[in-house]
């Protein structure tokens, strides 16, 4: 499942994050600060209109994310 | 290089206390400047170590890695690499690492060392470390990592004693150069994971505070609602606290020239230069220092607490729609006051495009000097009247000019949005950092720093404007017997007449097209100029009074309506368009704001010119 698709306060695992095209800047951005497999994340908070952007949680950071971003992310829910 | 001086660069992640580590070390002696040819922040800084050696500090533009995703990131990874033309390779570099947030720094730690320079990393912000429990063994970390690490508190007093021991003592080896490729980038993850297993104990991932205070500030009516009291306090304070201010200096400079030009004949050339041209324009610069100070005062506070990027996340989606960023909304909310400062703080946008989005719209939040305009002509031309029961209609027609011009910003957004040629995503990716208390000292460096560059590079722009205006409002003089006021007769007079044509279609007479040129340095100087052009003099509320009496016998309802509408749009000034000539480094884009922005103006005067006689 996709990080976009995952409800407030729900935490999950990435897997990896995928380019949307050849050398996709957003997604090196993406992994870069940490988005890689095994870490978890959690949506903290979304915004006011159309529950976007989305706020996770990876490690100690809170990044807020447009949905567009955070599509980007595939992610494993684990039984915690 | 003698052996007496250490050139040494400041590099980290945004949000580490990197500049206030600067701030703490180099004191007030600070240089700030640009990087040739673009709108990037150049701060570099010396302190004298105890050993008496001199050091260089150059504080890089903060980044998350070295794979740079924006100019800002690009002069980083130049000058830390030693490419970065006309500025030399660091002797060391000081990475600096928020001890409260390992994993995400470390990684760029890891990243930097890779270049085989000299390294120092400084773990910042110990104090909140310690105080969260964190535990950090930081012989071990040195030891694994191969660099010396030192404990810093950069908003403390000597709180970066051990790191200037540190660079003051023996240059650390440089750890061998690594190639950089995709695999040894995702490699760096599972070092950091290593590391920190090793190394660093938390008893918990977050501030529990940050969460108290985020589960208010971003809820999606809360926080709202906390966003708009912080906005209106903001406003009032901007205009109530500045009035007596700007009285203040307004009266001062006024009887400052006064006093120095009392011995030259009155009625002078020089007189009149001194006065009406030197002073008038220092007044017209100086005046709005008060409301710009206090603007800053506020943005530094909120952007020092962590606030910004809480209220960009919560507003970003809506200015999203509308083609602009969340980061986009201090820029366009300090436009209220200034545009100057408005577009100077566009800064924080990383994005180049999202940046030029919001430099073009700015101008089209209603400043305050478009304040004096509307005052009058409301004054003149509004009747005083109670509709509905509670509202003043003099207001709404007020609150109605700022309305449109805010709707107008953002269809000129969607309309630039829509003809752009670069249609890839652009991200928001916007971390949103631990709320901090504002320390004095970077908020009142930061404020000083912003004043400088205000009187420096735009005072002498209005300044040499005002001048200009003056000598075209002067010469030539009116002839011997002439009836009408001096100004007339003037080239600024002629300028006006010639205007005439131009602006007929939308019901401006000649009197207006002239004060439309000394108005060209302020917009506010309209009011006054309206006052020459029909001969009348006094104290600025005096001469709105009797201006607003003569003005509303002589135009008609459409022509008022009509010049309201124009300076919704107002493209005339010229400090607006020098300051968008500085930052985006390009008279193409002063052409197209100064362009769009007369379309605008003369397309809404012109309907409601038309409109209004059409219904009267």
């Amino acid at each position: 499942m996709r990080l976009s698709e995952l409800p407030k306060n729900a935490s999950a695992v990435v897997d990896r994050v995928d380019d949307t095209h050849d050398a996709d800047p957003i997604a090196r951005r993406l992994r870069d600060l940490g988005f890689v497999d095994g870490e978890p994340v959690r949506v903290v908070a979304v915004g006011p209109l159309g529950a976007d952007p989305l706020l996770i949680q990876i490690g100690s950071t809170r990044f807020a994310l447009r949905r567009s971003e955070a599509a980007r992310v595939s992610v494993r829910q684990e039984a915690a | 290089m003698s052996a007496s001086t250490l050139r040494i660069a400041l590099v980290g992640n945004p949000n580490c206390g990197k500049t206030a580590l600067f701030n703490q070390l180099t004191g007030g002696r600070q240089k700030v400047a640009n990087y040739a040819g673009v709108t990037v922040e150049r701060k570099e800084g010396r302190f004298t170590a105890p050993s008496g050696r001199v050091l260089h500090l150059l504080d890089l533009p903060g980044t998350y890695s070295l794979d740079a995703a924006s100019p800002d990131e690009q002069i980083t990874r130049d000058v830390c690499a030693g490419n970065y033309p006309g500025e030399p390779a660091p002797d060391l570099i000081v990475c600096v690492a928020d001890a409260t947030n390992l994993r995400l720094h470390l990684r760029f730690v890891l990243e930097v060392k890779r270049l085989g320079r000299p390294v120092v990393l400084a773990l910042n912000m110990m104090d909140t470390a310690r105080r969260r429990g964190i535990q950090i063994n930081v012989p071990e970390l040195q030891r694994r990592l191969g660099v010396p690490v030192v404990e810093t508190v950069a908003v403390k007093r000597g709180g970066a004693r051990t790191l200037i021991e540190r660079v003051d003592g023996e240059v650390p080896r440089a750890a061998p150069v690594e190639p950089d490729d995709a695999a040894s980038r995702g490699n760096l993850h599972a070092q950091v994971r290593e590391l920190l297993t090793a190394t660093v104990q938390m008893p918990r991932a977050t501030d529990a505070l940050d969460d108290a205070i985020d589960r208010w500030a971003l809820h999606p009516v809360f926080g709202l609602a906390i966003l708009a009291v912080l906005m209106f306090m903001i406003f009032q304070a901007v205009f109530s606290w500045a009035e007596p201010l700007m009285d203040g200096i307004q009266a001062g400079i006024t009887a400052l020239g006064g006093w120095l030009t009392q011995a030259l004949p009155a009625g002078s050339a020089l007189y009149s230069l001194l006065n009406d041209g030197i002073f008038a324009g220092l007044g017209a610069v100086l005046v709005f220092l008060p409301q710009i100070l206090i603007l800053f005062l506020f943005i530094l506070t909120l952007e020092e607490s962590g606030y910004l990027p809480r209220a960009a996340f919560l507003l970003d989606r809506m200015m999203f729609k509308a083609g602009l960023t969340g980061r986009a909304f201090i820029p366009l909310l300090s436009s209220f006051a200034c545009a100057i400062p408005g577009i100077m703080a566009t800064r924080s946008i990383t994005d180049p495009r999202d940046r030029l989005t919001t430099i073009l719209v700015a101008p089209l939040m209603t400043c305050s000097a478009r304040l004096p305009v509307y005052t009058l002509l409301i004054a003149a031309f509004i009747p005083r009247e109670t509709v509905w029961g509670v509202f003043n209609l003099q207001g709404i027609v007020l609150f109605t000019l700022y309305i449109v011009g805010i709707i107008s910003a953002l269809i000129v957004a969607s309309v630039i949005k829509r003809f752009r040629r670069d249609k890839s995503d652009h991200a928001l990716l916007m971390e949103l950092p631990s709320y901090r208390m504002p320390h004095l000292r970077d908020v009142a460096l930061g404020l000083w720093q912003r004043t400088v560059i205000f009187l420096r590079r735009v005072g002498g722009i209005i300044l040499s404007l005002t001048v200009l205006l003056w000598f075209l409002s002067s010469f030539p003089g009116a002839p011997a017997g002439a009836t009408g006021p001096a100004i007339d007769y003037s080239l600024a007079g002629r300028l006006g007449h010639a205007l005439h044509y131009v602006f007929a279609p939308i019901g401006f007479n000649w009197q207006i097209c002239i004060a439309l040129v000394p108005g060209l340095a302020a917009r506010e100087v309209a009011v006054s100029a309206l006052g020459t052009v029909y001969a009348m003099s006094g104290s600025d509320a005096a001469l709105a009074s009797q201006l607003g009496a003569v003005i509303s016998q002589q135009w008609s309802l459409a022509t008022a309506l009509s010049l309201l509408a124009w300076y919704v749009f107002a493209p005339q000034c010229m400090s607006t368009l020098a300051v968008i000539r500085r930052e985006t480094n390009s008279w193409r884009y002063v052409a197209i704001s100064a362009g769009y922005m007369f379309a605008l103006a003369y397309m809404a005067s012109f309907l409601t010119y038309q409109i209004t006689r059409m219904l009267s």
